[in-house]
């Protein structure tokens, strides 16, 4: 029989093991020994089934209690000891959180600037409802010079400024397009106006210094249509300058000029002001050169097959890598073909800088 | 072309200011390239007396003088120059002038213990000449106190505007005066010259032989001449615009190429022999010219010979022979016409800038070609005295008619989108020196001797345009019209851009090199055919069009190496050439890694373990682009091996069926990298953008719905021992093709060879991923499945299973 001071003491000693238990094993320990197969516990509850009734009724939820106790204590003492021996282990597990980590492939790769600009006035002129037309570097006389109203003898079909390649047995000889303006004869033969489309590209003329390579990028615009004029012009090169440099207004200024393949023929000024490594647009009193343009001339229209009586349209033609330098500083043309990835990294442009218009053209 | 504000005004009679007209020439399209106003830049200069020239106290070379500047009391000056001395005039540089010679602003300085409070200075630190042996000395009746520009005749500002070639008229100071006239900013003085009467008939016949070379040809003696210098005033004009004053007749001839773009030649009379002949020169003739060259001559160039021999360069320069000097006392003037084609090739031929070519080959007004020889008749008798012959002419010098325009007035409102009255247009046409008759809609124009630039509607257009002004043509927006969005893109278009995008988002940096590369460099890669060599190319290393885009990237990667970059990543795409024509111009996308620079980031890192760039992360560069551009990635083979300059066993073929190659990739081959003094490690990839097929056009922008199975996938895991030369795609290929509806993928996860596997084998391990479709699979049903994996591969391959 167990007396109710008995079970009191019993249930303080195991409350106090239990408290004491500095890891898991001891506490399993002392759980074995209360509520084993042969724990104090287990031996009172099966004395239980020897009872009456009667004395069942009056011992059995006090040892039931008693076991409920020590497990709940138990339990409660794992959870300590699991959170300790977590903490303790958490303690020594520390990184370095300040190693570097190897740069993103984003952040080390590059656009070059010539990229960047040509995807800049694609998003332009799209927007205006331009295409793009493309032609070969490599091109004939016909096309690069004769049918785009250049005299025999014009010193641009000179060996010191043109690439040319080996005559043929027929005495005919390719060259390398000294400009991107034989796309514009090869779009009027290939396509019924109206036209609309820019020509961006490689061109290729005899030449070295600062601001003049061997191979250089031109992108030149060409409209054909009914009732295209030269204001229409003005307000098409207006709206792309503004878009281009990124500006609210920009003073333009149109030059009467002479080029073969348009009449009349213009240069453009916009007004700028320099300082030291800068050109800044929309502001100063200087006039910086940008480009050249006109009216198709009636001899190019009536080459390419089309009655200037009928069409009629206009054109123009600027240095790709001159625009990019005028924007974005770069002082010399020869470094754009030199791979310098320093220079790349300076002046290119992250891969996912897409320009767009509505995200802005650059970041 | 240059010239001075007064020379302008001798033929326009105008208050404007040199800002207004140097602006309106610009304005009219005559460019204005520059405006030296030597009034302003030596304004502080004075005409000044040396009162005295003490040696200085402290050096034997200076001298220490007091100066009379007109401005109050002496100033002392120290000064160094071997001729300064009491009593002479010169020219005084006060304190804070800029002196251009030296670019510097003067101080007041103390020199060896000496104040000097200004200078005395010499034509060169004022930039007139390169004479600084001495300051310079003004004669006796020099006032002093004077503007120095002003009693020098400095003070007329030079004007140079950049000519365009289609203006032979303005060539000439008179042509530029009617163009600012047309453009109201003064009145222009009409100036025909007036005929001569000759005295006597000339002595000198001419005959044309070459009638294709010259036209028209006009000569007259002048007897009885004094040459000498020409006066000060002409001397002055010359000088301002760069020209050296040589006499009088030759200074005459000078001035009127300038004054009326109409170059003349004079010839001493008494050098020349007998008739002159207009004619081809012989191959191997040769004339010492007035430059003091000697040319050597062939049947293209156009000559004027006597009974000696070639005596003058037609329309480009005359000879030293029969050049006028001092002792000239019988002058011939030649004024004649010249084939301008002919003139330009000449020219440059022989190497000749000379005034008379710069207009000769741009067109001079045939209808002047008598009155260009009056003129200079007029001036040499007037400069020089003497008694005209008859003039006496070979070809056709007498003027021609005009060309005429039918102008429809609406021609400028169509073209230029400008309205203007007639009235306006007519009276900038005829103020251009244009004759229109007419009043209606339709009106004629006759086109000015002077004009060859003036063909048609649109160029009378230009005329009117440029002098009414191109700012009053309103900008008139042009809106994109009603046309459905379309991609203004085309596919290559894209895909060029797409691939440039995906490289760089790898890491890898733009490249943009030359489309030509040397000789060399093209064999080495393929190409240097001779279609695609260049006849003149600028260097013997850009001499070929390039056939592929890697021998660009291996420079440029040297290059970086060279400078202490060695693990750069470059890619470039561009434009490769197979041959001349457009079809063979293809798009190449290349990518070139060096050193340590992976994928995965460039040179040593503490988290990975340094290794060199191999075929693999090619590999990988490739099959990124081709992807982003929308290739059958799964159908792509890839083959062993690959053209001469990759290496033979570290390359691979990307091809899409037996034909198509799309691309190749790898290590570059230790032989051509030496031959093009490269170092490696370098791997790269090439691939054509042309060679990846379009997809296919798909009817609805939706995509179908997917499939996901209900049922867990499972992974099992095969270790094969194999051949050492069989390839893991045939082991892949075999798992997969073991079951192809329950097999969804195979991946190589290991591959090993060495301690535990015999010489000659190497062991595979791979990953199966099991995808059941329609019920979960028992343990005996993936038993089965693993066995006929086992036996699939063990009979492509020749695999067991590693134990």
């Amino acid at each position: 029989m167990v007396a109710a001071d008995n079970l009191e003491t019993l249930e303080r000693d195991i409350l106090q093991r239990i408290a004491a238990a500095q890891d898991e094993p001891a506490l399993e320990a002392v759980r074995v020994a209360a509520l084993g197969k042969n724990g104090a516990i287990t031996a009172l509850l099966k004395t239980l089934g020897g009872m009456t009734p009667a004395e069942r009724r009056l011992h059995g939820p006090t040892i039931n209690n008693l076991k409920d106790k020590v497990s709940a204590a138990i339990a409660a003492r794992r959870e300590t000891l699991a959170a300790a021996a977590l903490d303790a282990r958490l303690k020594n597990e520390t990184v370095d959180v300040t190693l570097p980590v190897p740069d993103a492939p984003t952040e080390t790769g590059r656009v070059h600037p010539i990229t960047q600009v040509i995807d800049e006035l694609i998003a332009i002129f799209a927007d205006m409802g331009f295409g793009l037309a493309e032609g070969p570097d490599i091109e004939t006389d016909d096309f690069n010079f004769t049918k785009l109203n250049f005299p025999e003898g014009h010193p641009a079909r000179d060996m010191h400024d043109t690439f040319y390649f080996h005559p043929k047995p027929d005495g005919s000889r390719l060259l390398l397009r000294t400009h991107t303006s034989p796309v514009q004869v090869r779009t009027m033969l290939a396509q019924k106006p109206p036209i609309r489309v820019i020509i961006p590209g490689r061109t290729y003329r005899s030449d070295s210094d600062q601001t003049h390579t061997p191979m250089f990028h031109q992108v030149e615009g060409l409209v054909i249509d009914k009732g295209a004029h030269l204001g229409h012009m003005k307000w098409i090169l207006e709206e792309f300058c503004k878009a281009f440099f990124e500006v609210g207004s920009v003073k333009m200024r149109f030059r009467p000029s002479f080029f073969p393949f348009t009449e009349p023929s213009l240069e453009v000024d916009i007004q700028c002001r320099r300082e030291k490594n800068e050109i800044r647009f929309g502001e100063g009193e200087d006039w910086l050169e940008i480009l050249g343009c006109g009216m198709v001339h009636p001899n190019v229209l009536r080459n390419c097959g089309l009655d200037p009586e009928e069409f009629q349209g206009f054109a123009w033609g600027m240095g790709i890598d001159r625009i990019a330098m005028l924007k974005y500083g770069m002082s010399d043309l020869r470094a754009f073909f030199e791979a310098d990835v320093r220079w790349l990294s300076h002046y290119g442009f992250r891969p996912l800088d897409f320009p767009t218009l509505a995200g802005g053209l650059s970041s | 072309m240059k010239f001075t504000l007064a020379w302008l005004k001798d033929h326009l009679a105008t208050d404007a200011s040199l800002a207004e007209i140097v602006d309106k020439l610009t304005m009219i399209g005559l460019e204005v390239e520059r405006v030296e106003d030597r009034a302003a830049l030596l304004k502080p200069y004075v005409v000044a007396s040396v009162i005295s020239a003490e040696k200085h106290p402290n050096a034997d070379r200076l001298r220490v003088c007091m100066v009379d500047t007109g401005a109050g009391a002496p100033v002392q000056v120290v000064c160094g120059a071997p001729n300064a001395r009491a009593g002479m005039k010169g020219v005084f540089a006060p304190p804070g002038a800029y002196i251009p010679g030296k670019d510097t602003v003067l101080q007041v300085g103390t020199i060896r213990g000496v104040e000097s409070r200004g200078m005395l200075v010499s034509e060169f630190e004022l930039q007139l000449s390169d004479d600084h042996e001495g300051i310079i000395e003004l004669p006796d009746d020099a006032p002093v106190g004077q503007s120095y520009a002003a009693y020098a005749g400095l003070d007329d500002p030079v004007i140079e505007i950049n000519l365009t070639p289609n203006r032979p008229d303005c060539t000439g100071v008179n042509g530029i005066a009617r163009d600012l006239g047309a453009a109201l900013i003064g009145d222009y003085k009409p100036n025909s010259p007036k005929p001569v009467r000759g005295r006597y008939p000339c002595p000198v016949k001419v005959m044309i032989e070459a009638a294709d070379l010259c036209p028209a040809f006009a000569l007259r003696l002048v007897r009885g001449v004094k040459n000498g210098p020409s006066p000060r005033w002409m001397q002055r004009r010359l000088k301002a615009i760069g020209l050296r004053p040589i006499n009088a007749l030759v200074d005459i001839t000078n001035y009127i190429t300038y004054d009326r773009g109409r170059p003349l030649h004079v010839f001493d009379a008494a050098k020349v022999h007998g008739d002159l002949v207009v004619r081809r020169a012989r191959n191997g003739e040769t004339l010492l010219a007035l430059d003091g060259r000697t040319y050597t001559l062939d049947d293209t160039v156009c000559v004027i010979a006597d009974g000696k021999g070639v005596e003058s360069l037609s329309g480009i320069m005359g000879g030293e022979a029969t050049g006028c000097s001092a002792s000239t006392t019988e002058v011939l003037i030649e004024s004649a016409l010249w084939n301008e084609l002919n003139i330009a090739q000449t020219g440059r031929k022989l190497g000749i800038n000379s005034d008379a070519r710069y207009r000769f080959e741009r067109g001079v007004d045939p209808n002047f070609t008598l009155p260009g020889l009056e003129l200079a008749t007029q001036m040499v008798i007037d400069l020089c005295g003497g008694e005209p012959s008859d003039i006496v002419v070979a070809g056709d010098p007498a003027p021609k008619r005009e060309k005429v325009i039918d102008f429809p007035q609406s021609e400028l409102a169509r073209l230029t989108g400008l309205k203007l009255p007639l009235g306006d247009m007519r009276r900038v046409l005829e103020k251009l020196g244009f004759f229109v008759s007419g009043q209606g809609e339709r009106v004629k124009v006759a086109v000015p001797s002077w004009r060859p630039d003036v063909h048609g509607k649109a160029d009378l257009v230009e005329e009117i345009v440029r002098v009414i002004g191109v700012d009053r043509v309103p900008a008139v927006p042009f809106p994109r019209g009603e046309q459905a969005r379309k991609p203004v893109l085309t596919a290559m278009q894209n895909r060029t851009r797409k691939a440039k995008r995906t490289l760089a988002a790898r890491g890898m940096t733009e490249a943009v090199t030359w489309s030509f590369i040397s000789k060399r460099e093209a064999v080495l890669f393929g190409g240097g055919s001779p279609e695609l060599a260049l006849a003149n190319p600028i260097a013997a290393e850009l001499s070929d069009m390039r056939p592929s885009l890697l021998p660009g990237l291996i420079a440029a990667a040297q290059r970086n190496a060279d400078r202490g970059f060695a693990h750069v990543a470059l890619f470039e795409v561009g434009q490769v050439f197979r041959g001349d024509r457009p079809q063979d111009q293809l798009t190449a996308a290349a990518g070139l890694r060096r050193g340590l620079a992976k994928p995965d980031g460039a040179g040593r890192h503490w988290s990975r373990i340094a290794a060199p760039v191999d075929a693999f992360d090619a590999k990988a560069d490739a099959l990124a682009v081709l992807g982003e551009l929308g290739a059958p990635i799964r159908a792509l083979q890839v083959l062993p091996g690959a053209p001469s300059w990759f290496h033979p066993g570290r390359s691979g073929t990307i091809q899409l069926g037996p034909k198509t190659v799309i691309g190749h990739f790898g290590e570059l081959h230790p032989r051509v990298l030496a031959e093009l003094k490269a170092d490696g490690p370098l791997a790269g990839f090439e691939i054509l953008l042309e060679a990846v097929p379009e997809p296919r056009a798909k009817a609805t922008r939706a995509r179908p719905a997917p499939e996901f199975s209900p049922f867990q996938p499972i992974e099992r895991d095969f270790a094969f021992v194999v051949d050492a030369r069989t390839q893991a795609a045939d082991i892949v290929r075999a798992a997969q093709n073991a079951d192809r509806k329950l097999i969804a993928g195979v991946t190589v996860f290991d591959v090993y060879s060495g301690q535990g596997i015999e010489p000659g084998k190497k062991s595979i391990a791979i990953a199966v991923t099991i995808q059941p479709r329609e019920k979960t699979l028992t343990e005996e049903e993936i038993g089965a499945l693993g066995q006929r994996i086992v036996a699939e591969v063990a009979k492509r391959t020749g695999a067991t299973l590693r134990g």
